[in-house]
């Protein structure tokens, strides 16, 4: 346990440049494999979306958790279930790795993301 | 007469909202009245009310000793069996450090010796003390008397476990890998049973230790309704509430303990 | 009195950067902990789910208790009109802040979340002391400031006592909210105790002036600058007259308990059977905590002795981090009463079966936090006095009361 301690201090140090540790990474996410390729447009025109996806989201979860309101056009869990990727052989890819459509962005604009701390990054089935 | 609540506005939506739209059994006997058949009801869309009161009944005379099943449904139902021990974490230390929501406990009775045996969990108490001591407002009851944990706004200083007289809740000792949609889960939040509110939301009438119990010790339901199948068997049995002295006027009651 | 200079601490620079550098070592050490256990989680700590506020609480909340016991020198000085508390008051006030600082960096640190902060200060539930501490906190914080600032502006200082007289009230609702934390706890049968609110003021008084008076002989002694017999001999009697009432308030606690049969297992676990929570009791809390402080500071010779005055105060201080552990790990440790007239066979949950303790046992990452929380504290009080006039040129007697000298 002592050695393990050293060790996670290092580890602790360069917390901030390893957001994802942990998270085991399948396969690279195919070009349009995700249902929202073969769409014209998300809930709102995507001009829209990029900037005030965040806001949706936040009152949708609002209303989820305290009045259980489950409509999936405004939840994270419908982001994820049309956005996620699938790899090669078909299952999906996490939309938080490495340049997949959550973190993609995220990394670009250097925004962190909180929401994966707690919710699948994958479609579960329930 | 029912009707669909989301009008998709474009075809390109339709394909993403088939999941969405599900259709409220809405009865309009006036304009603006709305009757809603609530156990039946699939309420994606409609806001919880106090109209309802979801809890539970346990009949102890049931609930076999030795079986565990009501708890390892419950694993899987909440995700909690998709939990890794962290490695070089101690084995008694990380049982204790791991969450659970619901466990069976066996009982003696000191007087006559009677032995039983019950599952605990959140009691969903109406006056719940994790909910008064939360600085945040992260432990909250729902309007249909669920008691649950907003894990947005908890910030992990688990006062409510202090508080809770059942030792119902748990606090995330770990980062969490692997998680359902349903339930999500993270370092750092205290969580607890929240009667399958993923069911509840859905429309589904039982919770996973209901379906799990061969037994059938556990009744869930509407309090309020009185012709649902727990408020039948409450009216029919004496029942009490654990720790009833404290005045919390618990969801959760048993018999013959 | 003759006027009272104030003047910077004057050690002279090698003592001076050896002194920061041990403390900012132990807050370093204190800071690597406290990584450590936000990257892995709680689990690499003792706590669980059953015991779950551990060492780091016990030290934070002996900081804030000690915190507003701090400024109690400064309010005998200006709200009880004491003309001698006066030039110490400065000292006090920077101890009320530094003190409350370092107990609440350690206690948002053992957060689940310490990101969430943010969450903290800007979502309320009313109800909840919690809540009405963050608001305490703050504000005592910023009372003091201001205290602090009528004291050393001279154009300030009609303003004084006025503001002197609220912080005083501030920080005995501060202190009170901190002993609600535990009397509100109906769930607990160690906590649910009105008591615990006058218990936790009258700790805080004892608490706050040991600490006072061991950075003040500490700041003087190694400065070289005269503290007078008197002054000394008041502070000390002040102290052994506030771990007195502790003694009386420990007392009438457990006799109270003592009288309630549905008290009477948790007082046979404190008292008789809880193994380290009952030795703590005994030997932390009372003996070293109380009646041995309480022999040395009464004692017509002992008393007298600034060697045995400053072990008095370190004892003090021992016995309140006792205290403060029997408190909050005892009353965790002694099982829920869930099932009372029941005896527990089997748990899923540890559920106190057969009427056991509940483990908890320290993890090292733990007691490093709480230590870098004293050690901030401590560093933050030796670089104001360093820079800023706190400290009297002279506590000497013949300064502060010439007619009694001699």
């Amino acid at each position: 346990m002592k050695g393990k301690f050293g060790l996670s201090l290092l580890m602790a140090l360069c917390l901030g440049l390893c957001g994802g540790l942990g998270v085991v990474y399948a396969g690279e996410g195919v070009e349009g494999s995700a249902k929202a390729d073969r769409l014209d447009a998300c809930v709102a025109p995507t001009a829209f979306m990029r900037r005030n996806h965040f806001e949706l989201i936040e009152h949708q979860r609002h209303i989820t958790v305290h009045e259980g309101i489950r409509k999936t056009d405004n939840s994270l869990a419908g982001c994820i279930d049309c956005h996620v990727r699938r790899d090669a052989q078909g299952s999906p890819v996490p939309v938080n790795a490495p340049g997949e459509f959550c973190a993609a962005c995220h990394e670009y604009a250097g925004a962190s993301l909180d929401c994966f701390t707690c919710h699948a990054t994958k479609p579960t089935g329930n | 007469m029912s009707q669909p609540t989301d009008q998709p506005s474009n075809t390109g939506r339709r394909e993403f909202l088939a999941g969405a739209t599900g259709v409220a059994a809405a009865t309009v006997v006036a304009p603006g009245v709305f009757l809603q058949s609530v156990a039946n009801a699939a309420p994606r869309d409609t806001a919880v009310s106090s109209d309802v009161r979801y809890g539970m009944l346990i009949d102890t005379s049931k609930c076999a000793d030795g079986c565990n099943d009501c708890v390892t449904a419950c694993d899987k139902e909440n995700g909690l069996d998709m939990l890794v021990k962290p490695e070089g974490a101690d084995d008694e230390l990380w049982d204790m450090q791991r969450p659970r929501w619901i466990r069976t406990v066996k009982l003696r009775n000191n007087l006559t010796g009677h032995v039983s045996t019950l599952p605990m969990m959140c009691q969903h108490c109406e006056h719940p003390p994790c909910v008064d001591v939360c600085p945040t407002g992260a432990s909250f009851r729902r309007a249909d008397g669920i008691v649950m944990v907003d894990r947005h706004t908890c910030i992990g200083c688990r006062y409510c476990m202090m508080a809770c007289p059942y030792n119902a809740r748990s606090f995330i000792h770990e980062a969490v890998q692997f998680k359902l949609t349903a339930t999500p889960r993270g370092k750092g939040c205290v969580e607890s049973c929240n009667l399958c509110v993923q069911r509840r939301d859905n429309g589904g009438t039982t919770t996973a230790c209901q379906d799990a119990c061969k037994q059938g010790a556990i009744v869930f339901g509407d309090l309020k309704d009185p012709n649902s199948a727990v408020s039948q068997a409450m009216s029919k049995y004496p029942t009490v509430q654990i720790r009833a002295d404290l005045k919390l006027n618990t969801g959760v009651r048993y018999t013959d303990v | 009195m003759k006027k009272i200079h104030y003047r910077e601490w004057g050690i002279d620079s090698p003592r001076y950067w050896g002194l920061l550098a041990v403390l900012a070592a132990i807050v370093a050490v204190g800071g690597f902990a406290t990584l450590y256990m936000e990257h892995e989680g709680h689990w690499v700590t003792g706590m669980t789910n059953q015991v779950v506020w551990g060492t780091p609480h016990v030290f934070a909340i002996f900081l804030i208790v000690a915190a507003s016991g701090a400024l109690n020198v400064a309010s005998i000085g200006s709200v009880f009109g004491q003309k001698m508390y006066k030039p110490l008051a400065r000292l006090s006030g920077l101890m009320a802040i530094t003190l409350l600082v370092g107990g609440l960096i350690v206690l948002v640190l053992d957060l689940g979340q310490p990101t969430r902060l943010i969450v903290a200060m800007t979502t309320y539930n009313f109800k909840s002391i919690f809540a009405w501490n963050i608001y305490l906190y703050v504000g005592f914080l910023a009372i003091v400031a201001v205290y602090l600032f009528t004291m050393m502006e001279r154009k300030a200082n009609p303003y004084s006592h006025g503001v002197g007289v609220v912080a005083f009230v501030w920080r005995l609702a501060l202190t009170t909210g901190t002993g609600s934390i535990f009397g509100f706890l109906v769930a607990r049968q160690g906590y649910d105790a009105a008591i615990m609110a006058p218990m936790f003021i009258i700790m805080s008084f004892a608490y706050g002036l040991a600490l006072y008076l061991l950075v003040l002989m500490f700041a003087f002694n190694t400065d070289e600058r005269p503290l007078g017999d008197v002054l000394l001999r008041r502070l000390k009697n002040l102290l052994g007259v506030f771990v007195a009432a502790i003694f009386y308030f420990t007392l009438v606690y457990h006799l109270t308990n003592l009288y309630g049969t549905e008290n009477h297992e948790f007082e046979a676990f404190i008292l008789r059977d809880g193994g380290v929570y009952t030795w703590t009791f005994w030997l932390g809390w009372v003996l070293l905590g109380m009646l041995v402080p309480m022999g040395i500071l009464f004692h017509p010779a002992l008393g007298m002795q600034r060697g045995a005055i400053v072990i008095a105060a370190l004892l003090v201080v021992i016995g309140g981090l006792s205290a403060i552990y029997v408190i909050v790990i005892g009353g965790q440790a002694f099982p829920l009463s869930m099932f009372p007239g029941y005896t527990v066979l089997e748990s899923g949950y540890y559920d106190g079966v057969g009427g056991l303790a509940r483990h908890y046992a320290p993890a090292l990452p733990e007691v490093l936090l709480g230590l870098g929380g004293f050690a901030l504290a401590l560093l933050a009080t030796f670089v104001a006095v360093r820079i800023l006039q706190f400290l009297p040129a002279s506590l000497a007697d013949e300064v502060l009361d010439p007619h009694k000298a001699n």
